[in-house]
């Protein structure tokens, strides 16, 4: 009866009100806080490190958060389907997210130990700074260890049909706790870990992921603005 | 054509002393801020110099401003897809050290001092506090201090412009944001949050909208925009607008000891930006530019103008603009770097060099223009250093100005010796009335007639009655159904319905005769 209050509250409960807070919360900083929404660079205090720190961190983190959506969203019936095996999905799933995870891990610390060792940068970070490094940290080392060590060397877990069914009934507003009950501990972990990390998303620098300007692209190279119309004017 | 109506300023690099009053009262008034404390909206460098931030006319670092590419205008810093897979780290960014650590006293030392020696207030940096040894700053070579180590690392000196000691020379350059026509910091922000005013063409970064990514920090090629590393938003000088709508010039032009800053409107016709920074030989660049100046007496650009619903006292102060006439009708006042290609707004009258050397033993007053001139190659700041400087090269531009403010030089000497002398006018084209007027534009600059500045019409933006007392209230705005409709929620709104107006969108193109 424990176990099953316990995950009621970590698998139907906890995940709506992380939802619920990430959306509100972004609609608050949106609508309230626009001079604190920044991608919080410190480029300009150190460049050497955040060279390399950045760029592995934020090119590693965006194919490793492209495999969770594949993973996780896509039924395996659908890649069975294009003509891919399961075992070829998790074989490719290893390699390609471990390569891509790892790339990213060695970039979160060297991110870390930039902001915890270099003065100038330390100085000028705040609390959120530092809580928003150390929640990846820990939320990317259980995940890499399940990609890298549980699947490979104690027993490749499928993911697809437990974790995955499990968001898809999250998602679909029919919570069902029960997918979750033979799931191992440290992916377990690697979940709840993730709930803290999106439930501070919104009030620290992370807000920074939505403001990818995609839109400039389109967009005309000088712009006017006129007081009277707030007109947007393009010149070439 | 579409005229619109900028905002400018010449800077009289003759009278400049140096003495950095523009700076500091800009400092105290725009940037006396943590985050800021090395953001100078206006700085003074000592030239032949590296300037501030060290070495910014060095665009193979900073990949500043356009370049034309096969005929077409493109930023330095590539075309808009490179800066989605840069964003993540902008190469091109000049760090803190290629300003200063910007650093304060442990004063406290000097009265608690008990070793019974005497007591030094050591300098501490402002980031972190920690004690720190100054080896560079805001002006650190002022005066050609540290030359030839500093100074010949500037870009514009050349092999045969030469640094020795007998040869030495300098003069000072002001500089804030130029408010360009073609601004690259507009064009290079990936969030659209730089634009450029319609009223008065001056340039500002929307704080709300700024999310930090730099870029405009390395595409501006004066490096004039600075990142804020506090509230991680990048900063410009406003060309004081809150002052510049009230009709009053800007702090650095009040405040200027030397009364060397004029300020007035140009006129330009918008729908010839492209075409005029396209022109493919950089040369003919500070000409391409007045081409886009319009006449503010021509019928046709008031009608124009009018279109664009510029005001009557906009045109009229168009006409009375001290800028205009050093620009366009007596030819002595350039641009800087006019090969960045991004058609700046504030436009310096090249300095005339020490007259000594050049008419040594010679009585002045018996000299002919026929032995001035030829000498003007011969001055103290190399006709081609200013060149490199002001007119992308173009020697005959500066030449000819520096000959005309020679001219004026001998015109009133000799008035005042009783005998007009009108020989030298003749020679560089100015009427006796000219030289009056540019004698008492240069020389005596009364206030009123080196500000002309027409007040913004505010009236048409907003209602000035209802809003009394609502400065700092901006969220209680909607409540009012009066104000709702300029309250920052609704312009925000606003802002995201109106179409783009494209004014120029062709390609490939060139700079026609």
């Amino acid at each position: 009866m424990m176990m099953d209050a316990l995950g009621d509250v970590l698998w139907a409960f906890l995940p709506y009100i992380t939802i619920a807070v990430f959306i509100l919360g972004h609609v608050y900083k949106y609508a309230t806080d626009q001079y604190g929404w920044s991608s919080k660079s410190s480029e300009i205090l150190d460049r050497r490190w955040l060279g390399v720190g950045s760029q592995l961190f934020h090119w590693g983190l965006l194919i490793v958060f492209l495999g969770h959506i594949i993973g996780l969203l896509v039924p395996p019936s659908i890649t069975l389907a294009m003509g891919i095996t399961d075992e070829e999905y998790h074989r490719i799933a290893i390699i390609l997210g471990g390569a891509s995870g790892l790339a990213a891990y060695v970039g979160v610390w060297i991110l870390l130990l930039r902001r915890s060792l270099i003065n100038r940068v330390r100085a000028t970070s705040d609390a959120s700074d530092f809580l928003v490094l150390a929640l990846l940290v820990v939320v990317m080392s259980l995940g890499l260890y399940n990609t890298l060590y549980y699947d490979i060397f104690i027993h490749p877990f499928d993911y697809r049909t437990t974790i995955g069914a499990w968001v898809m009934s999250v998602l679909t507003l029919h919570a069902n706790p029960n997918y979750m009950t033979n799931v191992p501990i440290s992916f377990q972990l690697h979940i709840v870990s993730t709930y803290a990390l999106f439930l501070v998303w919104p009030f620290t620098r992370l807000v920074h992921m939505w403001s990818y300007p995609i839109f400039y692209l389109k967009r005309a190279w000088i712009l006017y603005r006129g007081q009277e119309t707030s007109e947007v004017v393009a010149n070439a | 054509m579409k005229v619109l109506a900028n905002v400018s300023m010449v800077i009289n690099l003759d009278k400049c002393v140096g003495c950095n009053a523009c700076s500091i009262t800009c400092k105290n008034t725009w940037t006396n801020r943590p985050g800021v404390e090395y953001a100078w909206f206006n700085n003074v460098e000592t030239r032949p110099g590296i300037g501030y931030p060290k070495k910014w006319e060095d665009q193979v670092k900073y990949k500043g401003g356009w370049v034309l590419d096969h005929g077409k205008l493109k930023l330095r810093i590539d075309g808009k897809i490179s800066r989605l897979f840069r964003i993540f780290y902008n190469p091109y960014l000049p760090e803190l050290d290629d300003y200063y650590e910007p650093w304060t006293y442990d004063y406290a030392k000097l009265i608690e001092d008990e070793s019974g020696k005497q007591p030094v207030a050591e300098p501490k940096s402002l980031l972190d506090g920690r004690r720190i040894d100054l080896n560079w700053g805001p002006n650190w070579n002022d005066d050609l201090a540290g030359s030839p180590e500093v100074a010949s690392m500037d870009p514009n000196l050349e092999k045969e412009i030469k640094l020795e000691f007998e040869r030495t020379f300098m003069f000072y350059l002001p500089r804030i944001c130029n408010h360009c026509l073609n601004p690259s910091c507009v064009a290079a922000c990936p969030s659209g949050a730089i634009y450029k005013r319609m009223e008065d063409g001056i340039v500002l970064i929307d704080q709300e909208r700024c999310r930090g990514w730099r870029f405009c920090v390395s595409a501006c090629p004066y490096k004039k925009i600075y990142f804020n590393w506090r509230t991680y938003k990048s900063e410009k000088c406003t060309f004081c607008y809150p002052r510049i709508e009230n009709g009053l010039p800007t702090v650095c032009s009040e405040t200027c000891v030397g009364r060397i800053r004029y300020i007035g409107i140009l006129l330009y016709d918008a729908d010839s930006v492209l075409r005029a920074a396209s022109v493919p030989d950089q040369k003919r660049l500070v000409e391409s530019q007045l081409s886009i100046i319009m006449d503010p007496n021509d019928p046709e650009v008031i009608k124009s103008a009018k279109e664009n619903s510029i005001a009557d006292d906009w045109l009229d102060a168009a006409k009375k603009s001290p800028v205009y006439k050093f620009l366009v009708k007596w030819k002595i006042a350039f641009p800087l770097h006019p090969e960045y290609r991004t058609l700046p707004m504030v436009f310096y009258i090249p300095p005339l060099s020490p007259v000594l050397k050049l008419f040594n033993g010679v009585d002045e007053g018996n000299l002919s223009p026929e032995d001035v001139f030829p000498k003007i190659d011969n001055l103290r700041i190399p006709i081609k250093y200013l060149a490199n400087m002001f007119t992308a090269g173009n020697e005959e531009l500066i030449r000819d100005a520096l000959k005309r403010l020679m001219a004026i030089r001998i015109y009133m000497r000799s008035l005042e010796l009783g005998s007009p002398n009108k020989d030298a006018l003749k020679e560089v084209g100015l009427t006796e009335n000219d030289a009056l007027e540019m004698y008492k534009l240069l020389s005596i600059a009364k206030y009123e007639d080196r500000f002309v500045i027409p007040k913004s019409h505010k009236e048409n933006a907003m209602n000035a009655y209802v809003e009394r007392g609502m400065c700092g209230y901006d969220e209680f705005k909607d409540a009012v159904p009066e104000l709702k409709r300029f309250s920052k929620m609704s312009l925000r709104i606003k802002d995201k319905n109106t179409k783009n107006y494209q004014l120029q969108q062709k390609e490939g193109v060139e700079f026609k005769d």
